[in-house]
């Protein structure tokens, strides 16, 4: 294959050399069961526990024991919705609040508990993709159980503003949630500080393997159990452990924020100037806030032009970004999160996400500079949503 | 979801496309709420389409059946370009995605409705040749 733009790091990313090296062992000689009592499952019990401290230092956790070792960011959400909902239900509040551009591992876990009872209210994101904490207060009342917001957007990065929400939760006794996939081992998340009761994180999202991920839940805050079994995670999710994944997960953690700060300010740069250049792209417009925005998030909307051909062109000139069209979900609805901000059906059809990474270069955003507008150009040539437009200037 | 590489081929290198200025029917269907719009354009002689092009705002699948439809029926009469059906678009592209089945759709209805339109300006009633060309999308909007 010829030079490749990987510019889709908030699907999936490489997984770092650093964090193979830390998984070999496990994947090779030491493959004991961590719950066993002799030398080989003492090692591997010793490098989930080295692991789970890695990253309870990285998101400055007090106690690593709050930290839940699971299978990925959807397992995490499922586990701290349905188990939140359960505790909130035995308290006899039956309302959860959240917001209309969730992942869907927490919309659908939501469709779901709406199913079974509960009430839920979405919170509106307005145009630039910010919840308001007032509107947050405003919507607790005394059946609120508990909240799940997410911490930065999947689709379009922006940046909630966690910890003055989660103050708010606790100023009403409710609990607070955070899917917080995008952010952990991208930008700083410090979770004493934050003072949220439950986080959601995904390894692969930072150069971790995939298929593990974890949950940090607060002290005192007792889940039901999630998978019922052994004793691993403290008996809340039984299953042998994932050694070699966790291990990986917290190397990838500990290297991620290790670089972050030069990485962030590098990623910036790339970021402001890709979004500068494409602007000037007649009838674009970038989807969310500019500043409350991933370091390495770009969300563009070119009228007139369809997503998925977008991304097929791109993809034919080398570079690798997704949209939220419809068309590449399977579904021919555009993208909630675009609707959410309130773009109408035909400009959310043209959207382009493109995610950067540790791996992305300068050069990468220039090419991405210099090849998507001809190909925005090409489209809409033979658009005749664009012909239409034009006409009705 | 992968597409063919007949798909890709048309897509990336559509035939006929551009507007043509002196077209004697010209058909558009799809909308832009839903993702897609197809226009063709027909030049007729003698009932034989001895030209025809497209427009399309939409997917790679949107493209790729305008591209395949306009060859499909270029050369042939309009008897005959009424038969093209969504089912001989995709074979033609060695298959479509589930999901993609739809704009085959709307390729075989663009023809037709470019077809009509040629009646239409000839001062013929179409219906009783082309027929009724139904909304073909099953595009489930909230709003």
């Amino acid at each position: 294959m010829d030079h490749r733009v990987y510019a889709d790091n908030a699907a999936t990313t490489r997984l770092s050399s650093r964090a193979l090296e830390a998984m070999m062992p496990y994947l090779t000689d030491i493959y004991g069961n961590a719950s066993s009592i002799y030398t080989e499952g003492a090692a591997a019990r010793r490098a989930v526990d080295d692991a789970r401290k890695t990253i309870a230092k990285c998101l400055n956790v007090s106690n690593p024991t709050e930290i839940y070792f699971l299978s990925g960011g959807s397992e995490a959400d499922n586990w701290a919705i349905k188990g939140a909902a359960e505790i909130s239900k035995k308290k006899g509040k039956t309302h959860i609040i959240s917001t209309k551009f969730e992942h869907h591992a927490v919309l659908h876990t939501l469709e779901y508990l709406e199913k079974q009872g509960f009430e839920v209210t979405l919170l509106d994101v307005h145009e630039d993709g910010l919840v308001r904490p007032e509107e947050f207060e405003a919507a607790i009342n005394d059946k609120t159980g508990f909240a799940t917001i997410m911490f930065a957007n999947n689709e379009i990065g922006t940046i909630q503003p966690i910890k003055e929400l989660a103050a708010i939760a606790k100023k009403h006794g409710i609990l607070f949630h955070t899917d917080a996939v995008q952010a952990v081992g991208t930008v700083p998340v410090d979770i004493k500080d934050l003072g949220v009761d439950m986080l959601s994180m995904s390894s692969h999202k930072f150069h971790g393997p995939k298929g593990v991920g974890a949950l940090y839940l607060r002290r005192g805050v007792r889940l039901p159990n999630l998978v019922h079994g052994g004793a691993q995670e403290r008996g809340f999710r039984a299953g042998t452990e994932n050694t070699a994944g966790i291990v990986g997960m917290a190397e990838a953690l500990k290297e991620s924020c290790e670089v972050m700060s030069e990485r962030n300010e590098r990623l910036v740069k790339i970021r402001d100037k890709i979004i500068d250049s494409l602007l000037t792209i007649d009838r674009s417009r970038i989807n969310g806030d500019r500043v409350h925005r991933l370091p390495g998030n770009v969300n563009m909307c070119f009228h007139g032009v369809e997503g998925e051909a977008l991304l097929l062109s791109l993809d034919l000139k080398g570079i690798a970004a997704s949209s939220g069209s419809a068309c590449t979900s399977g579904s021919l609805d555009p993208s909630h999160v675009l609707l959410a901000i309130g773009l109408p059906h035909e400009i959310a059809h043209g959207s382009v996400r493109l995610t950067f990474s540790t791996e992305t270069t300068e050069e990468d955003g220039d090419y991405i500079i210099e090849t998507l507008p001809p190909i925005v150009d090409k489209l809409r040539a033979m658009s005749p949503l664009w012909e239409k437009i034009i006409a009705n200037d | 979801m992968a597409y063919s590489e007949k798909v890709m081929d048309h897509f990336a290198n559509p035939r006929n496309v551009g507007e043509m200025p002196d077209a004697d029917g010209i058909g558009e269907v799809g909308n832009s709420k839903c993702g897609d719009i197809m226009k063709m354009y027909i030049k007729v002689n003698d009932d034989v389409i001895t030209d025809v092009s497209f427009k399309t705002f939409g997917c790679g699948a949107a493209i790729a059946t305008s591209s395949m439809a306009t060859e499909l029926v270029k050369g042939h009469t309009i008897p005959e370009a009424l038969q093209l059906t969504n089912k001989a678009v995709m074979e033609a592209l060695d298959g479509l995605p589930p999901v993609k089945v739809h704009c085959s759709v709307l390729a075989e209805q663009a023809i037709k409705a470019a077809v009509s339109d040629y009646y239409q300006k000839k001062g013929i009633d179409p219906k009783t040749i082309v027929g009724d060309i139904p909304e073909p999308i099953e595009c489930h909007l909230e709003d």
